[in-house]
């Protein structure tokens, strides 16, 4: 118990606690040491609208990225989990973005979509189509970064709804097709409730990944244009390490680490009574 | 036995190699940046090594740092720490930010006043505009650039343009880039007339226009910004209507990264980018090229930009004037010359130009000298204290601008205000 404890306190209940303490300080500029300021920094917060900016790019960054790499993930693992020609190799192109850095995608992903000469530009000159700025319009850059995230994190889950369906014995569908059961009424009423467990370990990864995945970021938009692809880590990286306003920074920090709390206890309590373990 | 063998062993070499450092060699550690290309920290580490090979008495310990933006988060963070590197190559704009964070000290008590005429003097004045203030130096320039027009020798001829002639002001780059905007059948562009790339920190090229247009940014003093005078206003909105009215560059936020490949591609016919690009685009671009100054309006005119040399303050004296000595080194005319033709930096002092090899260089390729001519009317890069966020309000009223979501009036009379509110404490 001790090192794992001495561990847990080092390297997460200290910097958390420190955090919290240094967002009611200001930050210490050279001479100028950092003094006790109370609210002021959550005062700044709740008038800064590049936070609020950053916070709904944020939620729909959630809302899209979460459902959809789920969902994903597990009509590829459906779909490699059967008997099929070249199920190796299938296993290995889902996985392939996995296995890559963040940054390497993202440096893919910026060919893919730079206009005029990239691969969807490309694509859509053969119908015709007139060249689109994906990352440079506010009314794209943020979709854009969603698809690279979904791209990213599917492989992964996939992985995960894999091994689960493995488990699952075959005699349950022997079962199921000799009381005449369709295919869509198994999936439904027997594998998916099987699932139960590993959607809920897989939503917790996506729901977190949703807050974390921001490399592609400094890559291919650094937040831009005007803030319109800019997520809450990333400007919490940017206040820190480009304005150098590290209490301001902690103030952010701990509204995303109550954020994060807040969602990852809400969705025990909202799947607790869904999810069958054996 | 043996163990206390070792111990005294031990304790001799320590005591030996404590002594050499105090008595014989003096210890410096030097940061530095690389922004583009492998060929940059060859030439830092090459030159370092030169230099200790020759001076026996200093040990410098070139550490490589990263990206502008890494190094400049490594260097704080250690000073913060109070651990620095004796010399640091960061940003220029950062000189507000080192000075706010007391991390830096002038190059002044270390320079002799003979030097200060010769040495300090000896630079570009455009380049010292990022480097002194309050009357004291607190950078040296060295990995500095400015932008330049580049332009598709082989598209100008085709449109029937004179392929030897850029567009010399802002009319002209208009009229020019309409001739050289193709469409296919649908109506669709082919090749873009111009490409002036602003994603991420659209500023520094903007700078290519406000200062033209009349503007100046920020003051020396760092501490107050002209963000939406009509001379700002005048030249945003000669920015937005390149791709709103005219229709000859690409809508949107253009990347800085892509551009060079859009120039080889054909995609554009003129782009407007860095000097330290000038390589690549020799090496790569398959059709003659040119390169010119950025063109005028009231006047001409261009940011500077790149890297300064800075003094840490943690340090010993001794350190820092072996650190001065060396950056003195350096900077002086032949290892400028050396190190500007390895990377496409601009050599800051007019002396350096005079080398022998400057002097083959330039003879063999001439468009390096373009951006030498342009230094005469070039300006400080954007900076002032509170550098990232002043900066951010700024980018950020650029781009909603360029996205056409809200005018540029509008955009920068907002940006205006938040910088004032943000450099408050320091007026």
């Amino acid at each position: 118990m001790t090192p794992a404890m001495i561990l847990l306190i080092t390297f997460t209940h200290y910097p958390a606690i420190q955090t919290i303490i240094n967002s009611f300080f200001s930050t210490a500029r050279g001479r100028r040491k950092s003094v006790f300021i109370g609210w002021d920094n959550y005062q700044t917060l709740l008038q800064d609208d590049v936070f609020w900016k950053v916070l709904i790019n944020n939620f729909w960054y959630a809302v899209w990225t979460i459902p959809l790499s789920i969902v994903l993930s597990l009509a590829m693992a459906l779909w490699v989990n059967d008997k099929l020609k070249g199920r190796g190799f299938l296993r290995m192109a889902y996985f392939t973005p996995t296995v890559l850095p963040l940054i390497a995608v993202a440096n893919i992903w910026l060919f893919f979509y730079t206009p005029g000469f990239g691969l969807i530009d490309q694509i859509r000159g053969l119908f015709g189509l007139a060249e689109q700025n994906w990352m440079g319009s506010p009314d794209t850059a943020l979709y854009a970064m969603i698809a690279v995230a979904i791209w990213k994190e599917a492989g992964f889950f996939m992985i995960f709804y894999l091994a689960a369906l493995q488990t699952i014995s075959p005699t349950l569908r022997e079962a199921a097709s000799i009381e005449g059961a369709s295919k869509f009424y198994y999936f439904h009423r027997v594998l998916f409730p099987l699932l139960m467990p590993t959607t809920l370990f897989v939503s917790i990864n996506a729901v977190i990944n949703s807050f974390r995945l921001v490399d592609h970021i400094f890559v291919m938009t650094e937040g831009g244009p005007n803030n319109a692809s800019s997520l809450l880590l990333f400007y919490i990286y940017k206040v820190a390490f480009d304005y150098w306003d590290t209490a301001y920074a902690a103030t952010l920090t701990v509204v995303m680490i109550a954020l994060l709390i807040f969602l990852a206890i809400g969705q025990f309590f909202f799947f607790d009574r869904r999810v069958h373990y054996k | 036995m043996f163990s206390n063998i070792f111990k005294t062993a031990g304790a001799a070499t320590v005591a030996a190699f404590g002594f050499a450092s105090h008595a014989l060699a003096v210890d410096l550690e030097f940061y530095f940046p690389v922004a583009v290309g492998g060929a940059a920290a060859d030439t830092i580490e090459h030159l370092t090594a030169e230099y200790v090979a020759a001076n026996p008495g200093v040990n410098i310990e070139a550490i490589y740092a990263g990206s502008y933006s890494d190094a400049g988060q490594k260097a704080l963070t250690a000073a913060r720490g109070g651990n620095p590197p004796q010399i640091s190559v960061l940003l220029s704009t950062q000189m507000f930010t080192l000075i706010d964070e007391d991390v830096i000290v002038p190059f002044d008590d270390f320079v002799s006043e003979e030097d200060k005429v010769s040495w300090i003097g000896g630079f570009y004045p455009s380049f010292m505009e990022n480097s002194q203030t309050g009357g004291k130096t607190y950078g040296i320039p060295f990995q500095r650039s400015t932008p330049v027009l580049y332009w598709n020798k082989a598209a100008f001829a085709e449109a029937g343009l004179n392929p030897d002639v850029a567009p010399a002001n802002w009319d002209e780059m208009v009229e020019f880039a309409m001739k050289l905007t193709k469409k296919d059948a649908n109506g669709d562009v082919t090749q873009w007339g111009v490409r002036i790339p602003s994603a991420g920190f659209p500023y520094w090229l903007f700078q290519g226009l406000s200062t033209p247009a009349g503007a100046i940014l920020a003051n020396a003093d760092g501490n107050k910004v002209n963000f939406n005078g009509p001379k700002v206003v005048e030249a945003l909105e000669y920015l937005v209507a390149l791709s709103a009215d005219h229709g000859v560059m690409q809508p949107g936020s253009i990347e800085w990264g892509t551009t060079p490949k859009a120039f080889f591609e054909g995609e554009t016919a003129m782009m407007w980018t860095t000097t330290g690009n000038l390589t690549n685009v020799r090496n790569n671009a398959p059709f003659d090229f040119g390169v010119a100054m950025l063109p005028a309006k009231e006047r001409r005119g261009a940011p500077t930009g790149g890297g300064n040399f800075y003094l840490f303050k943690d340090s010993s004296d001794e350190q820092k004037q072996a650190a001065v000595d060396f950056v003195k080194w350096i900077t002086a005319p032949e290892q400028a010359a050396v190190w500007s033709i390895a990377t496409g930096y601009v050599a800051p002092s007019p002396a350096a130009w005079e080398t022998e090899e400057m002097k083959a260089y330039t003879a063999d390729f001439p468009p390096a000298l373009v951006a030498r001519d342009q230094l005469e009317f070039a300006v400080a890069e954007l900076s002032t204290y509170e550098n990232g966020k002043v900066t951010q309000a700024f980018n950020d009223a650029l781009a909603a601008a360029i996205a056409g979501e809200t005018s540029a009036k509008e955009a920068l009379d907002e940006a205006q205000a938040k910088a004032e509110r943000i450099l408050k404490p320091y007026q």
